[in-house]
């Protein structure tokens, strides 16, 4: 099994990477990057002026390579599914493919100042996060847990990077499964 | 029952005649622990309808055929029990408040606020669990969950953890009292992990560092563009901790303003965001802490009285680490043991020397400095024991070092007489003129053991 993160208008190498060891180390499966193959213009609602996330994963399942693999797609753009307003992620339960936006992850866009430190933070959470989902994992009630479900960006600070206890042993019985 | 899922017993039907919102729907709910299901239109709906199935029904308004309104009515007629939600475009939101008057429990419209659909989710599931009356007895506080950080066998602390099993179980506001560096949020996190909110989160106020002019916000949150640069809605910190806990650090410190705008939450349990109007409702436990003296506080009108006692309502106080020596020795093993392999370094015990000098420091900055020490010393340390010259702390007359207290010096002096006496009861209690069981009781108190 190995992770491939494949970066769609992002730039921030410096965080990419640190993404990378961060999964790396959650998940304990290589991870590699993929260049950049698909422009999101498709994906693009102007009326919303957002990206459709559901759409981003049907290409990055086109685009992962034919092997045992996870692909997680990290985007800058705002997304949604079309019955919400926004999502900071969406992945496949059981399947293969995740993305996760730092659009609204940002301090900038709630009149705060700039804070690099805690952008860096909550995007590791929230790809640990849509990431498990591929591994079979749900939401958990427990506030600590990086599966909690939180839809404010303020409120992803309130859990930690790490899997409860309960949610750590799922994943390392899922991991042991084929996938779906 | 499964803890740590959501209610998976839940099950969640969705009639949309749109792919991509039944799709979305389905994947939203099923990642949220329920069970989930959906058809394109009433007749699959139908079908796939029996009585008691499906808790929550989302139902479109628009679908071909037969519309959702009188779809709405065959599934009264088929499960009463059903909760239905209606979804809807902004066009057809007349539409909508018909069908709630027709008995529909809410609706939502397309696009739905992703945290207004979990609440309104949780909020039914919770309705349902109380209409079926299939509450379950709350849970029973056996024994203290997460209290393993706070370590201490002295009497002082014992006190504390007994206070810590009276008070988390009820709602009551806690004021936690004690110098720097005496670990308040630690008893602030264990109350919470040991009350019913343990689930909802504790979310911590650092009183100190509130930045003025934000100080509303950080409390109630902010409406998007309330001020330049908020361009989407921000929470509060009271807003974030509905059905959990808040936690005032440093509660001595924060502003007259600050002080008002607190009480007036704590009275009503409720708030509006900055640049809003919508009365927002939270239902929060309070814990608050201080290294102030409060009372003199109140009496030099730099604290609300009012506000004071609604907070000190239950007071736990914490004892300085100089007043409860006889943790010293079990903080610092806990201290070395946790920080050592995470730290990859090779030390695994104390020399005798380097214990004596760390039991008789005077640890002005409590745990916290005591933590530090240790910290320094393992990376210090070059072989597996910490040796005195690995402590960042100056050797100092045991005179001088003691605390001058009359418990701690009979504290020592039993000590002594014990030692002299190779631990024979009879024979030290003789010597210091008391029975043996107050003796017992005074090695207890004190925490004394015998060296190996």
């Amino acid at each position: 099994m190995k992770l491939y993160i494949l970066p769609l208008l992002f730039t921030d190498n410096g965080l990419l990477e640190h993404l990378s060891s961060v999964l790396s180390e959650a998940f304990k499966i290589p991870v590699s990057f993929l260049e950049e193959s698909f422009s999101l213009e498709e994906g693009y609602d102007p009326v919303r002026n957002q990206y459709n996330s559901t759409w981003i994963l049907s290409q990055l399942l086109s685009e992962a390579p034919k092997e045992d693999c996870k692909i997680l797609g990290v985007t800058s753009v705002d997304l949604f599914v079309p019955v919400l307003t926004f999502v900071f992620g969406e992945a496949q339960l059981r399947g293969r493919a995740a993305v996760v936006s730092s659009y609204r992850l940002r301090d900038e866009l709630y009149g705060l100042p700039k804070n690099p430190e805690r952008l860096r933070e909550r995007l590791e959470k929230e790809a640990v996060h849509e990431l498990a989902h591929t591994f079979g994992l749900v939401h958990c009630r427990r506030p600590e847990c990086v599966m909690h479900s939180y839809t404010y960006a303020e409120e992803i600070d309130l859990k930690s990077k790490n899997f409860c206890s309960t949610c750590s042993v799922l994943l390392d019985q899922n991991k042991g499964q084929a996938p779906a | 029952m499964n803890l740590n899922k959501n209610d998976q017993s839940i099950s969640i039907f969705i009639v949309d005649d749109e792919l991509s919102v039944r799709d979305s729907l389905t994947k939203w709910f099923i990642e949220d622990g329920y069970k989930a299901d959906a058809a394109a239109d009433a007749e699959e709906a139908l079908k796939k309808l029996k009585p008691g199935i499906w808790d929550i029904i989302f139902l479109d308004i628009k679908l071909p055929g037969m519309d959702g309104m009188e779809l709405q009515q065959r599934i009264k007629s088929i499960d009463p029990d059903a909760t239905i939600i209606m979804i809807t475009a902004y066009a057809t939101v007349d539409t909508a408040v018909k069908s709630l008057k027709e008995g529909a429990h809410d609706y939502v419209t397309k696009p739905v606020d992703p945290d207004y659909l979990s609440h309104l989710v949780a909020n039914v599931v919770k309705q349902r669990r109380l209409l079926s009356e299939n509450i379950q007895l709350k849970e029973r506080i056996q024994e203290l969950y997460e209290i393993d950080q706070i370590v201490g066998d002295s009497p002082a602390m014992q006190k504390v953890f007994e206070l810590i099993k009276t008070v988390a179980p009820t709602d009551t506001s806690v004021m936690i009292r004690g110098e720097s560096g005496t670990g308040k949020e630690l008893i602030a996190r264990a109350i919470h992990s040991n009350s019913s909110r343990r689930f909802f989160p504790i979310i911590t106020i650092n009183c100190g560092g509130l930045t003025e002019g934000l100080t509303e916000s950080e409390f109630f949150g902010h409406e998007k563009g309330a001020f330049t640069g908020a361009l989407y809605r921000r929470k509060g910190k009271f807003e974030m901790a509905n059905g959990g806990t808040i936690f005032l650090d440093e509660v001595g410190n924060i502003d007259a303003k600050a002080q008002t705008d607190l009480l007036r939450v704590i009275e009503t349990k409720q708030f509006t965001r900055v640049g809003g109007d919508e009365i927002i409702e939270v239902d929060f436990r309070l814990i608050c802490a201080t290294n102030r003296d409060l009372e003199l506080a109140v009496k030099e009108g730099t604290f609300r009285e009012d506000l004071y006692y609604r907070l000190n309502v239950f007071s736990i106080s914490i004892p300085p680490l100089r007043e409860r020596r006889s943790d010293i020795v079990l903080l610092c093993n806990y201290f070395l043991k946790k920080l050592a392999s995470s730290m990859n370094r090779p030390a695994t015990g104390f020399a005798p020397e380097a214990l004596e000098r760390l039991k008789t420091h005077d640890w002005r900055g409590n745990v916290r400095e005591l933590r530090n020490a240790v910290e320094r010393a393992i990376v210090v340390a070059k072989g597996p024991t910490i040796t005195v010259d690995d402590l960042p702390i100056p050797p100092t007359s045991k005179a001088a070092a003691r605390d001058q207290s009359l418990e701690a010096l009979e504290s020592v002096h039993i000590k002594d007489v014990l030692e002299q006496m190779g631990w024979n009861i009879t024979r030290s209690a003789e010597m210091l003129g008391i029975d043996r069981a107050t003796l017992y009781h005074k090695i207890k108190k004190y925490g004394l053991r015998k060296q190996t």
